[in-house]
């Protein structure tokens, strides 16, 4: 998905260049679908390898969301801050369509609201900060490491 | 069977929400992403109702397949999530950083019981 900072604010629309400007978007609308779909596929099948006990802690689900966001950590500072440009798709297929669709939020709210339901708040709240904690530090070690070995590169 | 019901579900979810993030992100002039917020917490919410309605035995497991695992999932994002809290800290904007954090998943899990607990209401 995008971050703060990049270009949505669009002159304000008349039909005319509503709809142009609904058609530019088709191509990123498209790679996004195919990215989800793939992305989604992959978060289903780690689920399927590490099913969670009902009462146990989610690892398939923690993990998924810790991988996809180093690696999305990784990937924007690679896209943004690289020295060549991307392919204007490349963002909105694997950052957007892939790592967004591998990664889950709802996943890992109904997780928590089930392990407080069937007696185990300990576990839930355990997973809540763990997940949040893990998650960030991912990104941000991740975003840090690109951004040291792009800057070795260019020296 | 199954795996096809999530690849639509996700072909369906990320979608909406990168035309729901930009919709949203062209409204506002904050630097809160309330994009991302607003798919993540709505994502919540139907995913509430979706096992609140599994538990009461009104949702069977194609549905949970297609709208849960696939459209829900795909619909949020941890990454993005991640990624925007980091934009925030980096740029200096702290207390939005954590607001983001410590809103969404307070918002997220307000969304999934309050959805839980409605289906069941509904579906009992």
């Amino acid at each position: 998905m995008t971050s703060p900072g990049t270009d949505h604010a669009a002159p304000r629309a008349t039909p005319v260049r509503r709809r142009s400007a609904r058609r530019a978007q088709a191509p990123a609308v498209a790679v996004v679908a195919l990215g989800g779909g793939i992305g989604a596929t992959a978060r289903y099948a780690a689920s399927l390898r590490w099913p969670a006990a009902p009462d146990g802690f989610p690892w398939a689900t923690f993990w998924v969301n810790v991988a996809g966001c180093a690696v999305i950590g990784v990937f924007l500072v690679a896209v943004t801050e690289g020295r060549r440009p991307a392919h204007p798709l490349l963002r909105p297929f694997f950052g957007t369509g892939v790592l967004g669709g591998f990664t889950t939020f709802s996943t890992y709210a109904v997780d928590i609201q089930r392990l407080v339901e069937s007696g185990r708040p300990g576990t839930a709240g355990a997973y809540l900060a763990a997940t949040l904690s893990a998650a960030l530090a991912a990104v941000w070690l991740a975003a840090t490491a690109a951004r040291r070995l792009l800057s070795g590169r260019r020296r | 069977m199954n795996w096809l019901l999530v690849v639509v579900g996700g072909m369906i979810g990320a979608p909406l929400r990168y035309l729901t993030d930009r919709a949203v992100q062209s409204r506002h002039d904050s630097v809160f992403p309330w994009g991302t917020f607003a798919v993540n917490v709505t994502g919540c919410l139907v995913l509430g109702l979706l096992t609140g309605a599994t538990a009461a035995g009104a949702a069977d497991s194609p549905l949970r397949l297609f709208l849960g695992t696939g459209l829900c999932g795909a619909l949020t994002t941890y990454s993005t999530f991640s990624y925007e809290t980091l934009r925030l800290v980096e740029s200096g904007a702290r207390l939005p950083a954590a607001a983001n954090a410590m809103g969404s998943v307070a918002a997220g899990l307000g969304a999934t019981s309050g959805g839980y607990a409605l289906a069941r209401a509904l579906c009992a």
